[in-house]
């Protein structure tokens, strides 16, 4: 699919950005906490909406976050709903949810969305 | 005598504190305070648990002081200050505790301690359910806060949110917000 990447640099409060149509596997990784998550996750939102028209076989989304705060929860949340959109459209599509050993916080988060998303998800542990 | 919002902010000073601010709430402000207290809590004797945990309730606490905090009374004496708020972090005998203080208009006092009370009297299933609950069907508001501050705030500590509404004047009150994290496994959960 012709479609421009979104690669996006992370910050102290916005995470590392990497998605790719041509790839199939989107990368979410760093810390989400900027005070307007709406600002920055609209674009990621905008352009898996643009992306489900002609998804690939098989999406992979991985996300790797060390923080994210309230707000940016429920835009991560629209991220994966339209994840589910695609899904739901007989694609093959998983999410890669990591989480640090002992931070029990992060996995329950991840097990919030799978409660959530009707979208197969891996937990993942990162050991150090 | 209505509340003096410089003894307080000295009084939380006086144990163990570990960085305390007041002033203007802004972006910048957030950003320093939390690249700040990062260093400063690399403490050895701390897991990478309470740490996180640590940074999590403080990131909520100061962007609930950006999106809530009411402008100030027209007496006060910083009237520069857009978002008025303070916060401290202190070292406790167990874990940390980290207070928050703005000014709320009594209008909201009762919508607020509502709130709170709510979520003390939940237990951390009830927490767990709230959090998912508002996730799911609660748009962000215009402020841009997702209503899931606080509940978050219960829910990763798995303490109660102690609070006080202090009375100015007629038309506002001093909010402070005090929470506890301590390092072992949360209760009831």
């Amino acid at each position: 699919m012709n479609m421009e990447p979104i690669i996006i640099e992370g910050s102290p409060k916005t995470p590392t950005v990497h998605f790719d149509a041509n790839e199939g596997v989107f990368k979410l990784e760093g810390r989400s906490i900027p005070e307007n998550s709406v600002e920055f996750y609209k674009p990621l939102v905008d352009w898996l909406d643009k992306y489900k028209e002609g998804p690939l076989p098989r999406t992979v989304v991985e996300i790797k976050l060390e923080y994210f705060n309230t707000s940016s929860s429920k835009c991560i949340l629209d991220v994966f709903k339209k994840l589910e959109l695609i899904h739901k459209s007989k694609n093959e599509v998983e999410i890669k949810w990591y989480y640090e050993e002992d931070d029990e916080d992060m996995l329950e988060a991840g097990e919030d969305y799978e409660s959530i998303i009707r979208v197969p998800f891996e937990m993942i542990e990162i050991v150090e | 005598m209505s509340f003096n919002v410089e003894s307080y902010f000295k009084d939380l000073q006086k144990d163990d504190v570990i960085f305390s601010y007041k002033g203007d709430i802004s972006s910048d402000v957030i950003n320093i305070i939390l690249d700040t207290v990062e260093k400063k809590t690399v403490v050895a004797s701390d897991t990478s648990r309470i740490r996180k945990k640590v940074y999590n309730v403080l990131v909520e606490s100061l962007q609930n002081l950006y999106h809530h905090a009411d402008t100030v009374p027209a007496d006060f004496e910083d009237q520069e200050s857009g978002r008025f708020g303070l916060i401290a972090l202190k070292k406790c005998t167990r874990g940390y505790m980290i207070t928050a203080g703005n000014f709320v208009k009594n209008n909201k006092v009762a919508k607020l301690g509502e709130k709170l009370e709510k979520i003390n009297n939940s237990s951390a299933e009830d927490i767990k359910e709230l959090y998912k609950f508002i996730l799911h069907h609660q748009k962000i508001s215009p402020k841009g806060g997702g209503g899931l501050g606080l509940v978050d705030i219960a829910r990763k500590t798995g303490n109660n949110l102690e609070y006080k509404f202090y009375d100015y004047n007629d038309a506002y009150s001093f909010f402070s917000l005090s929470i506890k994290i301590n390092p072992l496994e949360k209760v009831n959960n």
